[in-house]
């Protein structure tokens, strides 16, 4: 593969696009296909035949991330239709010609649409994730045939550097600073892995990225390895998300077919043999030591660092760890410079964030914003409000490991520190509303739940201490609690953020810390009135369960 | 000087052992394939037993107790058969705030099962997941593989009558 022959392809491909001046996209990502979206495709493609349109194409495509309406239809003329069921088709072909059908209309000039910014998401819900073709039309791999035919390894971890990207797994790593120190690491042999264990209950965007343009993650790891000279890379995917398995399985056999992915790429000596691994459902190996035990074929429990995986990692070797988003933001970089990229966002929090919008909101699904977005913004522009008249509460965001901010914190900026600074993190972008009919002791031990579910066991402070703080949060919701175990609560919370080995349990005490600090009078309720004032706790048999 | 060791023989005559070597020939029978080779034998047949653990065991030249580790530290393996029908309900964040853990309550009272138990006639299996990436049609149920999203109890229970003969 030459660059010659990759224009080749992608000028063949908008000839063969061009015969189609209709066309039909059906959302084929799992949130609509679980609605019977791939039903929906079926009869649009058969009704387009029996009537013998040559000039309409119906592609499957990925996710338009407004995934509560599902199944989403969109078309050549610019109208969006959400709902759309297989009785539908012969009226959504008709509307090409026509009017638009009023009953599925989706408005696309609300905010929700209007307001995002896609970098990472830019061929989601536009191309075939199936179809590398697409991919190359699209500006694909050609940042891949730039790094290797105009800049040096150094030249791309400064460019990267330049573009201030930071990590997009929730801790918010410099990405150039860590793809340095893996550059200049000492080994027989390097990798990079891609970490797709997306573990945070509520978090949905490396699946939608995997699922909707695989070919983006891909081409953002070989430019990796090039940078630091790594020559095997391995996808770390949870065995959960079969779909984007398949479509990541798919898009790593085009591209060897190809030549962008292999030995000698494009004709140079950069060579890189990329493999899938899949998890087994443990919450833990999405921890960067963790996942590698994981891959080596053990237990995923953590190792004490350093040594950092950027200095040991798989087999001892220097290695790289990267999160899908991470990985899908580095090819637009290349392509228009690092200092395009730092222009977005906020002096410290460069780019675009991709969040799953969940829980009592009225628009859910997946939104790409710039940084420094508030989280007003976020909740009542894009998501629309809380349904049913009811009032905010908090937002929750970063899965276990993060905290619940109240609706004081609403007028904050969306970036790394001020989140950090409210008691919670970026997460890996989960973004969950609650409403007034959520108790937060409730949730609170629902996360402290998670966390003792998932302690692999290794370390005795997140071991016992998950166990002990679900427990005292458990007589809280059963009004058994007394105040010295509230003390004995705070306790515990300051033991497990300084002594546990990894990341799991020093963040587990988050939730409970910040529901603390923001709902303490609910907490109060619970003890010296015995009552839940959201009306949830002492309504059903609790228990705890091991 | 290397040590040759045999090759064990399959657990028994069926044909899926197959697909479970040919994942270990894949990686070179090299023990990191261990997690790999343990998704194949569940993928063929739906659950891991003694016998299909003891033989990856040996195959991969590792010891039995780091094998069942591995399969006992990851929630995915499961040890035993599952029912003739499965039913995951969703207690993700977004699931639980919109009420999965009624519908999970819901399934065992009227069914008589435990989270991850099969009900005593072998019909159906009560599981949980953590997020099923459904979030935006939460509270989500996974019906033998089919993703339902936005359930309540009513439809929960008229889809369990219907693989429930004898209804109580």
């Amino acid at each position: 593969m030459t660059p010659e022959e990759l224009e080749q392809i992608a000028e063949k491909e908008s000839v063969a696009q061009q015969k189609f001046t209709k066309q039909i996209r059906v959302c084929v990502a799992a949130g609509c296909l679980s609605c019977q979206s791939d039903a929906v495709k079926d009869s649009l493609s058969k009704e387009v035949a029996r009537r013998g349109i040559a000039d309409c194409q119906v592609k499957g495509v990925g996710c338009m991330g407004l995934c509560a309406e599902g199944p989403l239809v969109s078309t050549s003329n610019d109208q969006m239709y959400k709902h759309v069921s297989s009785a539908d088709a012969a009226d959504v072909i008709e509307s090409l010609a026509g009017s638009r059908v009023q009953r599925l209309h989706c408005p696309t000039d609300v905010p929700f649409f209007q307001r995002q910014k896609k970098i990472v998401l830019e061929n989601s819900g536009v191309i075939d994730p199936e179809r590398i073709e697409e991919y190359i039309v699209r500006h694909g791999y050609r940042a891949l045939i730039k790094v290797l035919t105009e800049m040096t390894p150094q030249q791309v971890v400064s460019e990267v550097m330049t573009s201030g990207l930071r990590g997009r797994g929730g801790a918010g790593y410099p990405t150039g600073l860590k793809w340095s120190t893996v550059a200049k690491a000492v080994g027989t042999q390097k990798f990079v892995i891609c970490n797709a264990d997306e573990g945070d209950p509520g978090a949905f965007m490396d699946r939608s990225v995997l699922e909707s343009d695989p070919h983006r993650v891909l081409e953002g790891m070989l430019i990796a390895a090039y940078a630091v000279g790594a020559s095997e890379g391995y996808i770390y995917v949870r065995a959960e998300y079969p779909l984007a398995i398949k479509r990541l399985r798919t898009a790593i056999r085009q591209a060897e077919r190809l030549g962008v992915l292999g030995t000698n790429i494009c004709g140079t000596h950069f060579s890189l043999k990329i493999d899938l691994r899949l998890g087994a459902g443990a919450f833990v190996c999405g921890e960067e030591t963790a996942l590698i035990a994981s891959i080596e074929g053990k237990r995923g429990t953590p190792k004490p660092r350093p040594p950092y995986p950027a200095m040991e990692g798989l087999l001892g070797q220097p290695t790289l760890i990267n999160n899908v988003e991470t990985y899908a933001n580095v090819p637009p970089i290349i392509r228009n410079g690092g200092e395009w990229y730092a222009q977005i966002g906020t002096e410290k929090s460069k780019g675009t964030k991709v969040f799953a919008l969940a829980g009592r909101v009225q628009n859910t699904g997946l939104v790409e914003v710039p940084m420094g977005i508030t989280l007003r913004e976020v909740v009542y522009e894009i998501g629309g409000g809380i349904p049913d008249g009811k009032k905010f509460k908090a937002v929750q965001t970063g899965g276990p490991s993060g905290g619940c901010l109240p609706s004081e914190t609403l007028d904050m900026p969306v970036e790394y520190e001020s989140l950090a600074k409210a008691g919670s993190i970026m997460g890996s972008g989960g973004m969950i509303v609650m409403d007034e009919s959520s108790c937060m002791v409730d949730v609170a031990k629902y996360f402290m739940d998670f966390c003792m579910t998932e302690s692999c066991g290794k370390c005795i402070p997140c071991r016992v201490g998950t166990y002990q703080m679900h427990r005292i949060l458990t007589s809280i919701t059963n009004m058994t609690a007394t105040p010295a175990d509230l003390k004995m609560l705070e306790e515990l919370c300051d033991l497990l953020k300084h002594t546990s080995l990894c990341g799991l349990g020093q963040s587990a005490p988050n939730p409970v810390v910040s529901t603390l600090k923001s709902f303490a009078e609910e907490y109060k309720a619970h003890i010296e009135a015995h009552k839940c004032p959201a009306g949830v706790c002492g309504t059903k048999a609790q228990g705890v369960s091991a | 000087m290397a040590t040759y060791i045999a090759k064990p023989a399959p657990p028994n005559q069926d044909k899926r052992w197959k697909l479970v070597d040919a994942t270990m020939r894949r990686t070179g029978q090299h023990s990191r394939s261990l997690i790999e080779t343990l998704h194949t034998v569940q993928e063929a047949f739906g659950y891991l037993d003694e016998g299909a653990l003891r033989y990856v065991a040996t195959s991969l030249r590792v010891p039995l107790s780091r094998a069942y580790g591995v399969a006992t530290f990851y929630h995915f393996f499961s040890l035993k058969p599952a029912g003739r029908h499965t039913c995951v309900i969703c207690l993700g964040t977004a699931c639980y705030i919109k009420g999965g853990q009624q519908l999970l309550e819901t399934v065992q009272r009227d069914l008589h099962v435990a989270p991850g138990e099969t009900t005593s006639d072998g019909e159906v299996s009560l599981l949980t997941a953590r997020c099923l990436g459904s979030c935006g049609l939460a509270p989500a149920v996974v019906y033998d593989q089919e993703v339902a999203g936005k359930v309540d109890t009513q439809s929960l229970r008229a889809h369990l009558a219907k693989w429930t003969r004898h209804d109580a």
